[in-house]
């Protein structure tokens, strides 16, 4: 009976985790479909900006209350696995509370698991009230519902079973130890300390020691199973984030927020236009067989952007703090930088589905811009960097807005018409409005 | 305004053989916009008062293209910036100063990549440092224990890190500094940024500058004090569609400290 439970717990486990290996390789497949960005300068001020945003949360508790709550469950999160490496090593090999032989350091271990596994129950119950009954405004605007919104909570109820099932298994097995149950008594005394699950004990009291033994297994097992379904539902989940926020955080733009980055393709035209010495009028150098598709500027669709920008939208874990901090959606205006965040990532999706089935990209007829990203969305952005500044995990929303905005302004010349007049301006007399440049000084003779 | 003053342009110190201390980019704004050029006249004279040799570029400034740059026009952008840098390293100019922080963000942060390079101060840090170097001396005045909230511009706060250099200054003059519930990183844009000053806004329930002149409201200010020409008009706008004219100032912090030495 025993080699039996190792078995299914050892192809439980290879399938768990084969599958999240097969769903991180696809990840990554479609994260590639990107375009190339250098971000591997300065790999110590990336390391410290990983440690002190991803690691040591310091956006997350510019907010304090979901701030200290996600601590909680951060670190319960992160400590827990200690639990989950010991659970692991018993079922391949059958053994109970391997390393309960650590003695004192064990029951302080399990003891520190169970008041942390309390912490995240009650962070996650809190985050529930938040969503559904309190209905915090940032997780019920337009784009979270459907999916999202169950997806939030999915994560939410997924979160409380496993912390009680890790307590239900705890108190069951304590009172087995008390009973001096085979397998799980031992002479040296309880092994682990509970100062949680002992108050399950009464509803253990007077069950036969082969009830306890079924609610024990059950317990173990199903809490187990669980995490290597959660594992592999992150992939199809906002919840990703609890991996991809320390690449991202790694891989964020370290320059001055204010600084947009510079096309290189046009800065080639432009050097050529301004070189006296270059004929405008020249034919292309032809170059036999080869034909060269020309450059195009700015982002329509997913493969447009750059890797580190699809990074950030798998990254995204929708908590809507850029949003609200948006001059233009706090003003009823329909953008909403956590809406880009999420059809970027839903289209990534279906482009990599699509290359997936015919080997390659194979046209749709659709696109991430007026498919999913609307115009009206990418003119109202005043570039503020609010949304950037507020997330807590280092997405910039603001350059992929940009990088449409360029593909509007230069492949479609589609922009708000008093915009363009500006641009006029610009061109021709060196200001945004039209006034001579001649008069550039008359300022300094005005009273 | 009792006498104007002199404002040398870079050509003039070039036919003289010499260079300036500090080239004052003025700015689209700053030149043209009526409510900006005071802005623009009170920070010369506070140059002149601490005997800082400037320079203007005059007819030879341009748009530096951070409207075309955050509207998608990578192209102008570039045109721009390129004529602009070819100016700029024809005077062979070192540093520069700006009441824009459209501006200062642009030619410090974009203009590098593009070959040019220059030390790019905001205004405000540069009259703080004239301050610290016993230069310019700034006392209370006008101002003194007035309440003065300060309105953060996007592209000098967020964009650029520079939070204090205007607070400095305002503690100079002795206000009582009162801060609005979104500002420094958290500050809530006026709505000017991105283009956006230059076209009609979307479809929305509200301004965007109305909004942030309602959280300025709230601190119940004197003056709302700002560093940049867009916020101020922003402000400026947002203060009499609220019918507060009368009560609140917009100001520049440049304009407070001339105003304050009754310059």
């Amino acid at each position: 009976m025993q080699i039996v439970s190792q078995i299914l717990f050892v192809v439980a486990l290879v399938f768990g985790i084969g599958f999240f290996a097969r769903n991180i390789k696809k990840l990554i497949r479609y994260i590639k479909l990107g375009k190339d960005i250098d971000r591997t300068d300065q790999p110590n001020e990336r390391f410290a900006n990983m440690a002190r945003v991803a690691l040591g949360q310091s956006k997350m508790v510019k907010r304090p209350i979901a701030g200290m709550l996600h601590i909680f469950v951060y670190v319960g999160f992160i400590i827990i696995n200690i639990e989950v490496l010991e659970i692991i090593i018993d079922g391949i090999f059958g053994t109970h509370r391997i390393f309960s032989f650590l003695g004192t350091a064990y029951d302080i271990l399990i003891g520190s698991f169970e008041v942390l596994a309390l912490l995240v129950l009650i962070g996650v119950i809190v985050f529930w009230i938040r969503r559904n009954i309190i209905k915090l405004k940032r997780f019920w605007s337009n784009e979270m519902k459907g999916w999202p919104k169950d997806d939030a909570n999915y994560i939410l109820y997924f979160e409380m079973v496993l912390m009680s099932l890790f307590l239900i298994m705890n108190g069951a097995d304590h009172q087995l130890q008390i009973l001096g149950a085979h397998h799980y008594a031992n002479e040296a005394g309880i092994m682990g300390s509970f100062p949680i699950s002992q108050f399950l004990l009464p509803l253990f009291d007077g069950l036969s020691i082969s009830t306890l033994i079924i609610i024990e297994r059950a317990a173990w097992w199903l809490h187990i199973l669980g995490i290597l379904f959660f594992l592999n539902y992150l992939y199809y989940s906002k919840h990703l984030h609890i991996l991809l926020a320390f690449p991202n955080t790694y891989y964020a733009k370290l320059k001055p927020k204010g600084e947009l980055d510079n096309l290189e393709a046009v800065t080639n035209e432009v050097k050529l236009m301004m070189d006296p010495n270059a004929d405008p009028f020249a034919a292309p150098e032809a170059t036999e067989g080869e034909e060269e598709v020309p450059e195009k500027f700015g982002a329509s669709d997913v493969h447009d952007l750059n890797w580190v920008q699809l990074l950030n939208a798998y990254t995204c874990t929708e908590c809507g703090r850029c949003t609200s901090e948006c001059p233009a959606n706090q003003t009823g205006k329909k953008l909403s930088p956590r809406k880009i965040m999420m059809d970027t990532r839903d289209r990534l999706e279906e482009v990599g589905k699509n290359i997936e089935k015919n080997k390659e990209f194979k046209d749709d007829g659709k696109q991430l811009l007026n498919d999913y990203i609307t115009t009206e969305e990418l003119w109202a952005c005043t570039t503020c960097n609010a949304c950037v500044e507020a997330c807590p995990v280092g997405i910039d929303p603001l350059s992929i807005i940009i990088d449409m905005r360029r593909y509007l302004m230069m492949e479609q010349s589609a922009a708000p018409n008093e915009l363009n007049i500006s641009m006029g301006n610009i061109e021709n007399n060196g200001a945004p409005w039209p006034y001579n440049q001649m008069d550039r000084l008359n300022w300094a003779n005005e009273n | 305004m009792a006498e104007a003053i002199k404002v040398p342009t870079m050509a003039e110190y070039m036919a003289e053989g010499k260079k300036p201390e500090v080239l004052f980019w003025v700015g689209c704004a700053g030149s043209f916009d009526d409510r900006a050029k005071k802005i623009t006249k009170a920070f010369v004279k506070l140059l002149s008062k601490a005997g800082v040799e400037f320079a203007v570029l005059g007819t030879e400034e341009s748009c530096t293209g951070d409207p075309a740059k955050r509207s998608g026009n990578e192209f102008l952008f570039q045109m721009q910036a390129v004529t602009n840098i070819e100016v700029l390293n024809g005077y062979e100019i070192e540093k520069i100063v700006t009441a824009c922080p459209h501006c200062f963000n642009t030619i410090k942060n974009e203009y590098p990549e593009l070959g040019g390079n220059y030390q790019v101060m905001h205004h405000t840090q540069f009259l703080k440092s004239l301050l610290d170097e016993g230069r310019l001396k700034v006392e209370g005045g006008k101002f003194k224990g007035k309440r003065i909230t300060f309105h953060d511009p996007c592209y000098l706060g967020r964009a650029n890190n520079e939070y204090e250099a205007p607070r400095d200054l305002l503690r100079k003059l002795e206000v009582e500094l009162v801060e609005m519930r979104k500002c420094k990183k958290n500050g809530l844009c006026c709505g000017a940024g991105g283009g956006q000053m230059f076209k009609e806004p979307e479809k929305g329930n509200k301004d965007v500058n109305i909004l942030r002149t309602e959280q300025a409201i709230e601190t119940q200010p004197e003056v709302i004090a700002a560093g940049c020409p867009f916020c101020n008009t922003m402000m400026t706008d947002g203060v009499k569609g609220k019918n507060k004219e009368g009560q609140i100032e917009v100001m520049d912090v440049a304009e407070m400290i001339a105003d304050a030495e009754d310059l």
